[in-house]
């Protein structure tokens, strides 16, 4: 169980995993592998079984076949109450948020904090560190004047990075985003998106990512956040061209089954016409 | 018919899951001492205007309806015995337990129904937290704990209520009379299953609103759907329950 952090294998790794609800298919041979620092867009029709794969790759829906490892561990055939633990190194937001809308958004931020330290018996870090801590998080969402007020108190896009607030308080290596901009205005959007790269590049941390707008994509394939400067820069011209240098990639499910994998490029070139539609091109 | 038995068989099995599982965490850390405030508050200290209120009010009916057939055999001044009977054996825990249903079945599996569809039981299991271990644990003990408080109350202020009209309304006998042979017409029996009673259908309260609660599906109607079932399987556990409880203690 407590094998060491960093491990040099694939974070996540799903091999041919099947999930049938009742005729719809949710996962049909489903192979998939995420390593450490990687991005990975998912596109994809609604119900094509996005929200599943990212369940699926933390164990919280149980697959009917194939394997699912988690940073590196198998997942499939274990009991719930194992998983407990692996689950809560990675970061997860969730499509409808899943904000505790009983706790105010400093302790639904605190949560996962105060949750580690019960579940190893550390020893309970002072209350000033932890709100101090919570509230740096916070500020890294721009949201810190929020901390004493609660999540149905607040817009659609500050609950959003609440949630992403409370996926990464925990500096996890891996942070997996279903569908971060779903249902916000182009300006909301990519403040989001901004902080999910900046995320990324401060920790290099393996992300992702759900979502219906190309330009997400996009933002993640060919900007990096420069810390020095504070802002993003294109990344240089050899990690954007060269398929085997790309850090981002793209998958496109449809009806449960990917049916694309590859680069910016790739998906710009692709023929298939169910691929097309996720793709705008630019100019 | 058998498509629904076999549901309502596997339905069953989950439900005797769930309550292996709440009950087993009663001994495992972590524990979550704060819930179990909470849920203590909610439910005892929340419930007690209205089990005040409609204990008090069964006392003082009972007393009004006794007094009347025990005229006609001219056992009136036995009044305080057989209220204090009915209440603490039979009306108090069932009364009260009805009660609660209706308030904390209700409540829990709302609460948690809405968790459900909000993708925050998710959130929960994602972050590392066993949902049995911080929500349903916590009911659990909390309301088997504050039942029996509550039934105890119902009973007290029962008698209290049948003790106005016997004595001062329809001066049947005296009050000192009164208390002593309501105290003495119960023997360890009764009080034992005064006390079993509500300890049994706070956990069947509990454990059913949890259940549907956390089996909800499909939205804000199922929510609603979740709600209503939590309160009528409650209240039919709580008479069933009651049957074969006093089925055994008939025996004893
Ligand atoms: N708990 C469930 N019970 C029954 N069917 C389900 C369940 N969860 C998902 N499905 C079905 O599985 C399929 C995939 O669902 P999923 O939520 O993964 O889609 P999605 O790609 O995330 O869609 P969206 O873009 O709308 O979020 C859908 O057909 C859905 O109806
Ligand atoms: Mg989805």
């Amino acid at each position: 169980m407590s094998k060491p952090q960093e491990q040099p294998g694939p974070l996540i790794e799903l091999r041919d995993v099947n999930l049938q609800y009742e005729e719809t298919w949710a996962l049909r041979n489903v192979s998939f592998t995420l390593n450490p620092g990687e991005t990975r867009i998912i596109f994809g029709a609604a119900g094509s079984g996005k929200t599943t794969l990212l369940k699926a790759a933390i164990g919280l829906v149980k697959v009917d076949s194939g394997e699912a490892k988690l940073f590196g561990e198998d997942i499939t055939g274990r009991k719930e109450q194992e998983l407990y633990a692996l689950r809560s190194r990675a970061g997860f937001l969730f499509q409808e948020g899943g904000l505790f809308d009983s706790l105010l958004v400093g302790e639904n931020v605190e949560y996962p904090l105060v949750n580690r330290q019960i579940a190893k018996h550390e020893k309970p870090v002072k209350a000033e560190d932890l709100e101090g801590y919570v509230k740096e998080t916070l500020r890294f969402v721009e949201l810190e004047q929020t901390y004493n007020r609660f999540p149905s108190e607040l817009s659609g896009g500050m609950r959003r990075r609440v949630g992403i607030a409370r996926a990464i308080v925990t500096e996890p290596p891996l942070v997996l985003y279903d569908s971060p901009t779903a249902g916000l205005d182009p300006i909301t959007a990519n403040i989001i998106m901004e902080l999910i790269a900046k995320e990324r590049d401060t920790r290099n941390t393996a992300s992702l990512i759900v979502t219906h707008r190309y330009q997400d994509g996009l933002l993640m394939a060919n900007y990096r956040y420069d810390a020095a400067n504070e802002e993003l820069v294109p990344v240089g011209e050899e990690e954007r061209d060269d398929p085997n240098r790309a850090r981002t990639k793209f998958i496109v499910m449809k009806e449960g089954e990917i049916v694309f994998r590859g680069t910016r490029h790739e998906i710009e070139d692709s023929g298939d016409a169910y691929v097309k539609r996720f793709v705008r091109h630019e100019g | 018919m058998g498509r629904v038995l076999t549901t309502w068989v596997g339905s069953f099995q989950e439900f005797l899951f769930l309550a292996g599982r709440a009950f087993a965490n009663i001994f495992r850390a972590p524990h979550y001492y704060d819930d179990v405030a909470i849920q203590m508050d909610i439910i005892g200290v929340g419930s007690l205007p209205i089990v005040l209120l409609t204990g008090f009010f069964s006392g003082a009916i009972i007393a009004l309806q006794m007094a009347r057939a025990l005229n006609t055999y001219g056992a009136s001044s036995e009044v305080g015995s057989i209220v204090s009977l009915t209440l603490v054996r039979e009306l108090g825990p069932v009364l009260t337990a009805l009660l609660v249903a209706g308030r904390n079945a209700s409540g829990i599996a709302s609460e948690l129904g809405s968790m459900k569809v909000t993708e925050q039981i998710d959130a929960m299991r994602a972050l590392g937290t066993d949902p049995l271990q911080k929500l349903v644990t916590p009911r659990l003990t909390a309301t088997a704990v504050m039942l029996p408080c509550l039934t105890v109350v119902a009973d007290a202020i029962g008698l209290f209520g049948a003790y106005l009209v016997a004595v001062p309304l329809l001066h049947l006998l005296s009050g000192g009379y009164y208390w002593s042979s309501s105290w003495r017409a119960l023997v360890l029996n009764d009080l034992a299953q005064g006390l079993i009673k509500p300890l049994l259908f706070g956990m069947i309260i509990s454990l059913i609103g949890c259940f549907y609660g956390l089996r909800t599906t499909g939205g804000t109607q199922g929510v609603g759907h979740a709600t209503t079932q939590a309160v009528v399987s409650a209240s039919i556990w709580i008479f069933v329950a009651t049957f074969l409880i006093d089925k055994i203690f008939v025996n004893l």
